[in-house]
């Protein structure tokens, strides 16, 4: 009795299987894709190491020595700052072309990142890792900073630094995460879309109180539930979603015959 | 003790009615009194929607005296000293600086600022819900047209009051929405110019702008929405509320409750809730934290900048037109189509179906009538088509407002959702109102077929001759009546063109014309259900045995037999 | 083709009144007349009464303790200054003032809908206009009135009433709008406080600019070189705000145009930061594609190639201010803009 039982099934069966075998399907890749191979490391942070690292992991688009192919550009003079903070968030080595390299899980731990920056370093002169004291916000004037900031970033990354939209898919990521010396890094080497903020333009020091500023968003909102610091377009959402659906909701129960 | 009155009424001995008594003595309160007191209101959750406007308005109203204690609206720069860290020792306007102090240094006023800013949201929100309810349910139609004309000024208003407010702390981002607007004034032909001069007092950004904006906030559009608002609760007390369909509701009378007690203690009720809401909301939802976005300065400007969300409309069209709209004309004069098409236009044409559509209504119909029973959506499926049109257009320029935050969300390029949008601006309301005008047909026929048909109850009766059929309940006539009463328009007829000589008649194209806006609404239409074709569903009731109407419905439990209607 | 389900047969009985376009049938379903009334459980059960009325006394008593509660947390916390600290007093307040009014909210809803008399009253509407003889009167009134000023017969009156009401607005209006435009002066579009010689600087700290100071790919946020003081007037928050300027270096390979000519350095090009659409700051450089974003309407300019529009509401290229560097490598304005700053307006070109 085929035709029977295929009646038996609810018309939607075959959409839900399909999501399932989707789901399965992806779930199978994740877990099983082979990730990028990873030289097996000395424990000293050298450039010889850092040599090494290189030619497994970016040789392949940025040239056997550096010097840039069609595919990437070169890295002789970016400094070891440009590869620690590329490496450190994850950027590099990129794994799927886009608008641009997002950050993700990093894959070279701090050893194997600072054998790369040294190698890199050795290739050219360019910007180097900043020190502790150089990014510590304590150190900061976060008022000062957020004169800076506002300036010279909130136009990309938002007034407190949310996040924003570039044109044509690319876009500011948000900074709360991001480390102090990721921050100072990032101004000062100008990773893709982002202008370079050299020392001349924004000084070590004001580099700090920009840091400085951003600590202090850490602390939320005075006036409560930070909201995502979206600005009005969330706050009107909100406000119809939360304000309107209660408001109504009590509207609905109020005209509502007693029991 | 020497009594006036010419009845022996008893002396009042309350203090309530001693103090009336005390003033109809010298007002003849009595005869307003008579009127009100236990006045009839129909009862139901749709009809409070713009209590939501009038109720964020007062709170507005309180919060906003709390505020305006605190605000000084000066231009004149200043050092802050105090909270908070990212604000100290920075050159600003006193206006700004007042702000920070009332946030950080008045206990409660950064709650005030908060609830204030939240209900002008939810004022705008309010009297957009309530004006969708009066639109779809017909209640602008005779004698309420002036009402309906003055909600929309309210509208209006409420637009001014909150672009007004937002720009008073003098923080970037409303300055550079000033900047926007001193842009859009700009490019109005032959005046534009002067215009700026005339609202900035001089270029932008000068030192008069916030105080001048102070006024317009606080007593000049104030005022205006106090008095439009006593107008439109008057007329809707002169004309009584209008009432859903439904056993004995007409034309002719109101069915509800009295306005003492218990109508007046539910909005009352409404109120508090209400500004709970908002004080919850004021209290724990923070938002525009002008310190965040810093004193107003030309350089700087914010990712994500928009003005509040009813005026987002505005925004998205500026961002969807295309620049090569600008044009100079013969003579080397610029026309800035791109920016006069988008601010002026567009709102223009938006703003002038609200205002015109109840008389279009009128003309096309023919109707002189009063109506005082609201219409179900359903039964008028092209208002509620262009309803849904004209909202979804609003929508769409909403969004494309808001284009940034969509791509940074979704992770899509801004330059393709604009395209979108410009796209979908023309298609999207189109679409929306085809799909709108199909439901509402199909959920008439749908209730056509329930009156004709009645509900299925899903027991399932053999007979003896081996025919299965399924029973239907009746709609008791409460049911009934509500899905048949109502008027199915049709097209208006006009008289011929030309008259019994042949001549031809002045006017019949401008009645052609009406003709065909008239078929545009009504052609396509449902009627309702006659008793004569309910008594002919019964009549070829083959498949559909109907058990004997009653009036109650509870008596439709599993046990009635069944009898074969002959 | 239109959609009419309308049956056909002997039932189509149609009548037309005149004036409201409706359709009297003669044959339509009679009203039922209000539904009966069904009692709540609070009117046949005095037990359920008492309940309720134990409940809306509950939650006037929840009122009240939110009410003590915001003054107790109005009197105890003390916002000092900190985030943290004011955002404690907002919210304990805020809550607090929410207990305090939901209680009387909830209290009053529920009292009138399970307490008080849920009897549906019918009320008479009356007409909305006046009757035939309140209108009739009113007309003789009106008719009287106008007889007894005796305008009809002297038409020279009529005329000379409109024109003195007519005039006699002017003499507040005009000046009033003329007073609230200031000086009038909009020729003050077309400069800015650049010229030649005039340093660029760093916004906000003031700082003279190098041309060494720049590498390729830097951006900088540039106002006039002015002494501090004059920094912290009214007239200089208007002057900045048609003098603001983006400083870009390019790869002088990367530079195709300028848009005025000869008016870069080296691959450094200076462009008003004033948006042409209609005036925001047009800040976000991205550095790889040399395009400079709007962030308000999205309008896109191209760096590398005089600044032309390539996306969005704009029209215009940004107008460029020619540099050059002095004896100390300080970059300098060769000239001031030779076009308006910053949005269209009608005479711009004239």
């Amino acid at each position: 009795m085929k035709a029977l039982a295929a009646r038996r099934h609810h018309r939607l069966a075959p959409v839900v299987l399909l999501l399932l075998a989707l789901l399965v399907t992806g779930g199978v890749y994740a877990a099983l894709a082979p990730s990028p191979a990873q030289a097996d490391t000395a424990s000293t942070a050298d450039i010889e190491t850092g040599k090494k690292l290189f030619q497994a992991n970016c040789a392949t688009c940025h040239g056997p020595n550096a010097e840039g192919t069609t595919q990437a550009p070169s890295l002789v003079g970016v400094g070891a700052a440009a590869v620690d903070f590329q490496v450190s968030t994850g950027r590099m080595p990129m794994q799927m072309n886009g608008p641009q390299a997002e950050s993700k899980p990093r894959q070279m731990d701090e050893e194997q990142t600072a054998a790369l920056a040294a190698y890199v370093a050795s290739l050219g002169a360019g910007p180097a890792i900043p020190t502790d004291e150089q990014v510590d916000g304590s150190e900061g004037d976060a008022a000062n900073g957020m004169a800076l900031f506002r300036t010279n970033c909130a136009m990309c990354h938002n007034a407190v630094g949310a996040g924003g939209a570039l044109s044509e898919g690319k876009f500011a990521p948000p900074l709360w995460d991001t480390s102090s010396r990721n921050v100072y890094q990032a101004m000062l080497t100008g990773p893709q879309s982002m202008p370079v903020f050299n020392d001349a333009n924004i000084t070590p020091d004001e580099k700090r109180d920009i840091i400085a500023f951003l600590d202090e968003q850490d602390q939320g909102s005075a006036g409560g539930l930070t909201l995502g610091s979206l600005g009005p377009v969330s706050e009107g959402l909100w406000a119809w979603i939360i304000g309107i659906g209660l408001i109504i909701g009590g509207a609905v129960w109020i005209g509502a015959k007693s029991s | 003790m020497s009594t006036t009155t010419t009845s022996p009424a008893a002396e009042p001995t309350t203090l309530i009615g001693k103090s009336a008594d005390y003033l109809d003595q010298r007002t003849k309160m009595g005869v307003l009194a008579k009127q009100l007191v236990r006045k009839v209101f129909p009862d139901h959750w749709s009809f409070m929607l713009g209590e939501i406007a009038l109720f964020s308005f007062v709170v507005l109203l309180i919060s906003g005296v709390f505020m305006a204690m605190f605000f000084d609206p000066s231009m004149a720069l200043t050092t802050h000293h105090g909270a908070p860290a990212t604000m100290d020792g920075q050159l600003m306007s006193v206006a700004f600086s007042s702000t920070l102090d009332m946030s950080f240094e008045v206990r409660g006023g950064l709650l005030m600022r908060q609830i204030h800013h939240w209900s002008a949201l939810i004022f705008v929100a309010g009297i957009v819900v309530h004006m969708m309810r009066v639109f779809f349910t017909g209640a602008f139609r005779k004698p309420r047209e002036l009402n309906w004309l003055v909600g929309t000024m309210l509208l209006i208003l409420s637009l001014l009051a909150g672009f007004s407010g937002y720009s008073l702390p003098d923080d970037v981002l409303s300055g550079n929405g000033l900047r926007i607007t001193d842009g859009v004034i700009k490019s109005i032909p032959i005046i534009g110019s002067y215009l700026s001069y005339f609202v900035f007092g001089g270029e932008f950004p000068g030192e008069h702008i916030i105080p001048r904006l102070f006024t317009v906030h606080i007593l000049l559009v104030p005022a205006l929405i106090l008095a439009l608002i006593g107008v439109h609760l008057f007329l809707m007390v002169l004309n009584k509320h209008t009432q859903y369909p439904g056993g004995g509701r007409t034309d002719k009378n109101v069915v509800g409750y009295p306005a003492v007690p218990a109508f007046a203690t539910k909005m009352g009720g409404n109120f508090f809730i209400i500004f709970g809401v908002l004080a919850l909301m004021g209290g724990t939802m923070a938002i525009n934290n002008v310190w965040n976005y810093g004193p107003y300065d030309p350089s700087p400007v914010s990712a994500g900048a928009q003005p509040d969300w009813y005026m987002l409309f505005l925004e998205g069209s500026l961002r969807l037109m295309p620049g090569q709209a600008e044009i100079v004309t013969w003579g080397d004069y610029t026309l800035s189509l791109n920016i006069l098409i988008p601010a002026v236009v567009i709102p223009g044409l938006l703003f002038t179906f609200l205002f015109v559509y109840p008389f279009v209504e009128a003309k096309v119909t023919g109707d002189h009538r009063e109506h005082h029973v609201l219409d179900r959506p359903r039964n008028v499926p092209t208002r509620t088509g262009l309803g849904v049109a004209f909202l979804t257009a609003f929508v769409i320029l909403a969004l494309a407002g808001s284009n940034d935050l969509i791509a940074t969300h979704f992770a899509l390029s801004i330059n393709t959702i604009t395209w979108v949008f410009r796209v979908l601006f023309f298609v999207g309301p189109v679409f929306a109102f085809w799909v709108t005008k199909r439901i509402c047909l199909g959920l008439q026929r749908k209730d056509r077929e329930l009156v004709l048909h009645g509900h299925e109850t899903g027991r399932i009766v053999r007979f003896a001759n081996g025919e299965y059929i399924e029973v239907h309940r009746p709609l008791d006539e409460q049911e009934r009546w509500l899905r048949v009463n109502f008027e199915a328009r049709r097209p208006l007829e006009i008289e011929p063109a030309t008259d019994a000589r042949g001549v031809k008649r002045k006017g019949y194209k401008k009645d052609k014309r009406w003709q065909k806006l008239s078929q545009f609404f009504y052609e396509d239409r449902v009627e309702p259900v006659t008793p004569a074709e309910l008594a002919a569903a019964h009549a070829h009731g083959e498949h559909d045995e109907l058990e004997p109407a009653h009036d109650t419905p509870e008596l439709v439990s599993g046990s009635g037999t069944v009898e074969r209607e002959h | 083709m239109s959609e009419n389900q309308n049956p056909q047969g002997p039932s189509h009985d149609v009548t037309r009144h005149d004036g409201d376009g409706t359709v009297a049938r003669t044959d339509r379903f009679a009203d039922p007349g209000v539904p009966v009334h069904h009692p709540r459980l609070a009117d046949t059960d005095t037990r359920a009464a008492k309940r309720n009325e134990r409940i809306i006394a509950i939650l006037f008593a929840i009122s009240c303790l939110g009410t003590i509660g915001s003054l107790v947390a109005y009197f105890a916390v003390r916002p000092d200054g900190t985030t943290p600290g004011v955002r404690l007093s907002t919210v304990l307040l805020g809550v607090a003032l929410a207990i305090s009014l939901f209680g009387i909210g909830f209290a009053a809803v529920h009292w009138a809908k399970t307490l008080m008399s849920a009897k549906e009253y019918v009320e008479e509407r009356h007409s909305s206009s006046s009757s035939e003889d309140v209108r009739e009167v009113v007309q003789q009134q009106f008719k009287d009135g106008l007889e007894d000023s005796g305008i009809a017969r002297r038409p020279v009156l009529k005329g000379a009433v409109v024109s003195a009401l007519a005039l006699f607005p002017l003499a507040i209006a005009v000046p009033l709008v003329s007073s609230v435009g200031g000086d009038w002066n909009v020729g003050r579009f077309r400069n800015t406080i650049w010229g030649p010689g005039v340093r660029l600087a760093y916004d906000p700290s003031g700082r003279p600019i190098k041309a060494s100071d720049l590498t390729v790919g830097s951006v900088a946020h540039v106002i006039p070189d002015v002494p501090a003081e004059e920094r912290e007037t009214h007239e200089w928050i208007t002057e900045k705000a048609k003098a603001v300027v983006l400083l870009v270096r390019l790869d002088p390979r990367d530079l195709k145009r300028d848009h005025r000519e000869g008016a870069s350095y080296d691959g450094i090009v200076a462009y008003s930061k004033i948006c042409t659409h209609v005036g925001c700051p047009v800040a976000l450089y991205e550095q790889q594609t040399h395009h400079l974003l709007c962030p308000c309407h999205q309008s896109t300019f191209d760096v590398a190639d005089g600044a032309k529009v390539v996306f969005g509401p704009a029209k215009r290229p940004l107008p460029q201010l020619p540099i050059t560097v002095d004896d100390e490598g300080y970059l300098v304005a060769e000239d001031d803009f030779n076009e308006p700053v910053g949005p269209s307006y009608w005479e711009r070109l004239k």
